[in-house]
This record gives C-alpha cells, sequence and structure tokens, in this order.
C-alpha cells in the first residue's frame, strides 16, 4: 500500500509532468503508437474481412492465418524485428499491427456475416450493386460487431505498447523499462497506473461508440 | 409481350436440379402463380426473372427481350420485389425502405420520401407510421411496407415470393383481398410464388402446379385445373377430394344453400 501511495504521489509530481519525459508527453506519445498500430491494421485487416465476410470466400485460409499470427508472441517478434531493423519506433509499431491484425479481421467479417440474411438478399433483390450492398447493408447492420473488434484490437494494442520503450524511447513503457533498471519501483507502478488508466478510458469510449452504432438503438419513436 | 419462360433448366454445380425443362408465359397485366411444395424450384423460376438465380439452361424474356442481355442491378430495379417475410432494411426508417429504388435511381431524397408517404396510404398503412423502424411494425404491416417497396419505382413487373407466408390467417387474408383490389387499379404484371393453392386460385389469373424438380404437373386458370385436373398429384394438391372443395346445394325453403362434402353449410346460391 506505501508503494502505492509512492506511485501516485510520483504520478502527482510537478516535476514529472511537461518537457520531453513528462507524463503528458509520454501519454501522448503512447496514444499516437496506439492509434497508429491499429489504424494501419485496420486499413489492412477491415477490408479484408469486409471481402471475406460478403463473399464467403477465403475464410479458412485467412482465419487460420490470422490464428497462426495470434499465436505469436508479441515480444519475441519485437525483438526478431528489432534485430532485423534496428532500434526505433519502426520494429515495434509493426509488432503492434500484427497483434491488432486478428481481432480487427476477425470483427470485421463476423460483423458482416452477422448482417440479416434476408435483408441482404432483399436489397440486392431490389437493386442495389454490391458496393451498395456492402456500404448500406452489411456493414451498418454489422456495425457494433467490427466495431467490437476495434475495441478489442485497441485494448491490446494500448496495453501492449508498453512494449515500445523496450527498443525505443517511446511511450508509457518508458517509465517502467527505467524503473526496472534503477529499481526505481514508485516509478514503474506509476507507469503500469497510467497504462491502466488509458485502456479503461479508451475502453469505455469504444464501448460507448459501440453502443451508438448499434443497429436500432436510440431510434424508438417518441 | 409479358413474361416468358422458355425451357429454362436450372442445375446446381452439386447436382442438384432445380428445375427442368420448364416452359411458360403470361401476358401483360396478369398474374402467374407458381405453386407447388417445398424443393419444387417456384421460387428459382421466379428468381430467374430479376436474374437473381441465373437459368443453366434456356431463357427468359420479358416483353420479348432476353433480361441476360440486361445489366442486372437496371434490371433489378424496373421490377418491383416482395421477399418473403418482408426483408426490409432494419436500420433504415419505414419510409427510407419504401424510398429505396428511387433513391437508388437518382430522385432526391425529399421528392421519394413525399412518394413513400403516398405509397403507404396506397398500401392501407397510415403515413405516421413512415417515422418508424420495420421492428416496431407487425408482421401484416412490414408486408404492406415491402409492397409499397416494391411499387415505388412505378415497376411493370413484380415478383412476390410467399409474401404473404409469414402472417397469420386472417391479416393474410386481408392483405390478399388488398393485392386484388390493387391489381384491379394498377395491372401490373406479377409473378407469385407459393405453396397456398387457395392464395394462387385466389390471385392467379393463371396457375402452374409444380412437383418436386421443378417439373409442371398442370397449367392453366383456376377454373381450368378445378374442372379437369391432370392427374391424381393436382387432385390431391388442390384438393378435389376434400369436403371443402366438393360442394352441392340443398334445397331450403325454396332457397339454395351450398354445402360442403360433410353437409357444413357455406352459403346461399344467388
Amino acid at each position: 500500500m506505501n508503494l502505492f501511495g509512492e506511485a501516485l504521489r510520483w504520478i502527482g509530481d510537478g516535476s514529472h509532468w511537461g518537457g520531453p519525459g513528462g507524463i503528458d508527453t509520454r501519454i501522448v506519445q503512447h496514444l499516437w503508437v496506439t492509434f497508429a498500430a491499429v489504424g494501419i491494421a485496420a486499413v489492412l485487416a477491415i477490408p479484408l474481412g469486409v471481402l471475406i465476410g460478403h463473399t464467403g470466400r477465403g475464410r479458412l485460409v485467412v482465419v487460420a492465418l490470422a490464428g497462426a499470427v495470434r499465436a505469436v508472441p508479441t515480444l519475441g517478434l519485437l525483438t526478431l524485428l528489432g534485430l532485423a531493423i534496428g532500434i526505433g519506433v519502426e520494429a515495434p509499431l509493426l509488432a503492434l499491427v500484427a497483434l491488432a491484425f486478428p481481432s480487427l479481421l476477425a470483427g470485421a467479417y463476423a460483423g458482416i456475416e452477422a448482417a440479416d440474411p434476408g435483408a441482404v438478399d432483399a436489397a440486392r433483390a431490389v437493386g442495389m450493386s454490391e458496393w451498395q450492398v456492402v456500404t448500406r447493408v452489411e456493414v451498418p447492420l454489422g456495425a457494433s460487431v467490427l466495431i467490437g473488434g476495434i475495441r478489442a484490437a485497441t485494448l491490446q494494442v494500448v496495453a501492449t505498447a508498453t512494449l515500445a520503450a523496450y527498443i525505443s524511447d517511446t511511450g508509457l513503457g518508458r517509465y517502467l523499462f527505467s524503473g526496472l533498471k534503477s529499481r526505481d519501483y514508485a516509478q514503474m507502478l506509476a507507469g503500469a497506473l497510467l497504462v491502466a488508466a488509458l485502456a479503461l478510458l479508451l475502453d469505455l469510449l469504444m464501448a460507448a461508440l459501440q453502443r451508438a452504432s448499434s443497429p436500432t438503438q436510440g431510434k424508438v419513436p417518441s | 409481350m409479358g413474361i416468358e419462360f422458355r425451357d429454362v433448366g436450372k442445375t446446381y454445380p452439386d447436382g442438384t436440379v432445380a428445375v427442368t425443362g420448364f416452359s411458360c408465359s403470361i401476358p401483360s397485366h396478369r398474374t402467374l402463380a407458381l405453386v407447388g411444395t417445398s424443393g419444387s424450384g417456384k421460387t428459382t423460376l421466379m428468381r430467374m426473372v430479376n436474374r437473381m438465380v441465373e437459368p443453366t439452361t434456356g431463357t427468359v424474356l420479358i416483353d420479348d427481350r432476353d433480361v441476360h442481355e440486361l445489366e442486372k442491378v437496371a434490371l433489378r430495379r424496373s421490377i418491383g420485389y416482395v421477399p418473403q417475410a418482408g426483408g426490409l432494411l432494419p436500420h433504415r426508417r419505414v419510409v427510407d425502405n419504401v424510398a429505396t429504388v428511387p433513391v437508388l435511381t437518382g430522385t432526391t431524397r425529399r421528392a421519394a420520401r413525399t412518394a413513400a408517404l403516398q405509397l403507404l396510404e396506397l398500401v392501407g398503412l397510415d403515413p405516421a407510421l413512415g417515422k418508424r423502424y420495420p421492428a416496431q411494425l407487425s408482421g401484416g404491416q412490414q408486408q404492406r411496407v415491402a409492397v409499397a417497396r416494391a411499387l415505388a419505382a412505378d415497376p411493370n413487373v413484380l415478383l412476390m415470393d410467399e409474401p404473404f407466408g409469414a402472417v397469420d390467417p386472417i391479416v393474410r387474408r386481408d392483405l390478399q383481398d388488398q393485392l386484388v383490389q390493387l391489381q384491379a387499379e394498377l395491372g401490373k404484371t406479377i409473378v407469385l410464388v407459393t405453396h397456398d393453392i387457395d392464395e394462387a386460385f385466389k390471385l392467379g389469373d393463371q396457375v402452374v402446379i409444380l412437383r418436386t424438380g421443378g417439373i409442371v404437373a398442370q397449367t392453366g386458370t383456376p377454373q381450368e385445373i378445378l374442372a379437369a385436373p391432370a392427374d391424381d398429384f393436382v387432385r390431391d394438391f388442390v384438393g378435389i377430394g376434400r369436403a371443402e372443395r366438393s360442394l352441392q346445394t340443398v334445397d331450403v325453403d325454396g332457397r339454395n344453400i351450398v354445402v360442403d362434402g360433410s353437409g357444413r353449410p357455406v352459403g346461399v346460391l344467388t
């Protein structure tokens, strides 16, 4: 409990805020890495997942592949990538993209597949093009599942983004690694608390977004 | 003119034969009822008209034009479609569901909505329901919305896939009566799929009874089929032997009362 108090005091200490190594800067860095990783993974995984969900093709191959990627330990991948491309934020970013990919892919195809087949068939039969079926029916109907995938990926990445500090001077993970090195356990715990708080906050935001995207949520007439 | 099926067949890649050598035509402004049990290929046949199913052999023609030569999306937009159990878009308001096709073809949303409200009235719904979402309507109301949506682009051809199969018998009769009335007013060319022979007789000018594999058991007007059923399958399907189909009159105080096969009175002969 004493350590816990120390950690909170460490966070409250004004000298740890501002400047290049300050908590605020680290939070921004941490968020930046998180959003960049989820964003890059989303650009790759969501169109692929939507395509799989829409056509029903290639599902087995891609799902098996995504499962295999999921089994790769992120720290191991990060070490490998770090050795290959050197010190800096690129290697952790890539490792985090790999981490986010399976959840995003699963959310996308599961969301599309969850769309009411009767509504999809009728939309096609009244004359929507395949693109219109995807964008006007399948994606809106699957949105909450799809956003669920983004939510899961964001949560994983924001927690794991601490590893970015393993080989670069980025994010809240810095406090864990430097605290460990200098046996400054208050600083370590402070870092962990900050990451946890950030993860909770993001998850709450994403949960609200997911609720708002539910096809019939909040649409009861007065 | 009208719709013509010319020797069409459909065999799926796994070898399942849905339809073989089906030929039939229906003149414009008339209703063709395809009736049969499940697996008789009736829905498959209907979906060939708007190319939701491509026949493996033969051709389907609308007004003497092979539908295969028409662009799929444009063809479908030019044909009204009423699916089984509504098929409305759950995330759009009723009015926007009705306006779907006009909006797709470039009508402004405002104009399409105004027209949609009138269509709701035409199918017997309070336009105030337009603000609701499909899930907030009863099954019968959803079916009416589906009919309104099918009429929105003022198509010449309507396809109806067991449109009243999912509602209770009283609502079904109501919807059937309404369709008869609408058809008298609008004169569309309709292809209706049903497994209910009474519905086929009530709504169809021409009735095709199909057996498994899309083989025609008999084609004709309801009168022709009742007067001369082609074989035992048809006789059984239309229920020739059933009490409610074998009517006779009895004289009661000088009036002719019609009774069915089990002696129950069904009406007065006028």
